[in-house]
């Protein structure tokens, strides 16, 4: 059997607490972070992604809390992004439970820093965020703050550089697409999958689950990440994999 | 009953020892400490990064003529590079010689790999099924083909067939997802980050006499 693609879902967490409603029916609070990435590990979740979107500084302490309690009852990989910018940041992550850590902002500004990162904790435990923006015919540039800031660097030159100073994998967001259900931007996952030897996730864009199969059939993904649709309980984690499942993708089947 | 988790500087261990504790051991130390590692009922043997940097950090804490000695006294579970630091060469960091207390090598994937029709990504990051090649008091209870959760870019070659409990394929490549000889059981996936059957495999080990 090859390798599996994985289904990883996102959870937004501010001051300890997951937002942007997510809205499981049998769990008592869908605030709790551990109650939530439990709830998906048991439903068969790959991964989980936790995106620290915690604006004040007082509060940035809470997430190191956080993912020690997820990480001591919930049992598969677990990402966290947000805030990270520093080594000893990576450390306090990798040293609290978390099995990766996604770096954005960071690299941007001082690109050296991804290449210090790998060389202390190793390639495998550092993501490459990268926010892209196409700008002409199969042509994406790279953005930070959320898609607001351009930064005129090319993204496929881009994700080319993490590699060579040592990106274990990238997360690849379409600022076009994210929020827009439309689907994910798949010249661009295309583009970045086809340019890297790394995994590369995709995320932004997920409506449906025609969607998820498309991202990695057509767009040449390792994994999708999606929100919304499995939040709101729109979509289960099974019918996904049963979608891909379908469409002749190799996918884990939970017990 | 003490699980004694080997603590020579790789890595964060506490997955590993949560893990552990999730599955009801009664006491689970990490620790480098050779005499409670002498006293410990089982003894896990993990590691994480770059093998020459972990026989660094073993021969550091003293571990190396130690180890041998240890990983043959008592039930020993090793996790990851603990699996491939049995074996008597690494092609790692220009190439390094292992514990030797299996015989075979450990060899990198190969570049330009095929898996499931696209281009293999080294490492091997995620979950692939390994089949039971061996029947094995740490298999109770986990089906043929359970799924666990892989991150290597390098893999083992047992010399021997019967040193093979478990076999995973990635690309055309078919490498030992675990090994076994008498008291030691070795797996190069994450059992503590592969949910049940990963947990299962953790509560077996908790039962394991180390005889099979």
């Amino acid at each position: 059997m090859p390798l599996c693609k994985r289904i990883i879902p996102c959870l937004d967490v501010d001051a300890g607490r997951v937002v942007k409603g997510v809205r499981f029916v049998d769990i008592a609070d869908a605030g709790d972070p551990v109650e939530v990435a439990r709830r998906y590990s048991d439903v068969g979740a790959d991964e989980v992604v936790f995106l620290d979107i915690t604006a004040s500084s007082d509060d940035r302490e809470t997430i190191v809390h956080i993912v020690e309690q997820v990480a001591d009852q919930v049992f598969i990989p677990l990402t966290v992004g947000g805030g990270i910018r520093e080594l000893v940041d990576i450390r306090r992550m990798l040293n609290a439970g978390a099995d990766k850590v996604a770096i954005n902002t960071a690299a941007v500004n001082r690109p050296e820093f991804v290449r210090e990162a790998a060389q202390h904790f190793g390639s495998q435990c550092i993501v490459v965020s990268v926010d892209a923006k196409q700008v002409g015919a199969d042509h994406w540039e790279l953005f930070t703050h959320g898609g607001r800031q351009a930064t005129g660097i090319d993204v496929v030159e881009w994700v080319k550089k993490m590699v060579a100073f040592g990106a274990g994998e990238i997360l690849l967001t379409s600022m076009d697409r994210d929020g827009t259900r439309e689907g994910f931007d798949l010249a661009l996952t295309r583009a970045v999958a086809d340019a890297v030897p790394i995994p590369v996730i995709a995320s932004g864009g997920v409506g449906n689950l025609q969607h998820l199969v498309e991202g990695v059939r057509d767009g040449g993904a390792d994994a999708v990440l999606a929100a919304s649709i499995f939040h709101f309980g729109e979509y289960s984690i099974h019918s996904a994999k049963q979608a891909m499942a379908a469409a002749g993708i190799i996918v884990r089947e939970a017990r | 009953m003490t699980v004694a988790i080997i603590d020579y500087g790789m890595g964060n261990l506490r997955s590993v020892a949560k893990a552990f504790e999730h599955v009801g051991a009664d006491r689970v130390l990490v620790t480098d400490d050779l005499a409670m590692l002498r006293a410990a009922d089982r003894l896990v043997f993990p590691g994480q990064g770059a093998i020459g940097s972990c026989f660094s950090h073993i021969e550091e804490h003293g571990l190396r003529d130690e180890l041998s000695e240890l990983l043959l006294s008592k039930p020993v579970l090793g996790i990851c590079l603990g699996l491939q630091a049995l074996f008597d060469f690494s092609e790692e960091d220009g190439g390094v010689e292992g514990l030797g207390v299996i015989p075979g090598q450990v060899l990198r994937f190969p570049e330009k790999m095929i898996d499931g029709g696209e281009r293999a990504k080294i490492p091997q990051m995620g979950w692939n099924t390994v089949d039971q090649r061996r029947d094995h008091p740490l298999w109770r209870d986990i089906p043929d083909a359970a799924w666990f959760y892989f991150v290597h870019s390098y893999f083992v070659h047992t010399a021997n067939d019967d040193d093979l409990c478990g076999a995973c394929q990635y690309g055309d490549i078919e490498f030992a997802a675990a090994a076994a000889r008498d008291n030691i059981f070795a797996v190069q996936f994450h059992p503590e980050k592969s949910h049940h059957d990963g947990l299962q495999l953790l509560k077996n080990f908790l039962s394991w006499d180390g005889t099979w």
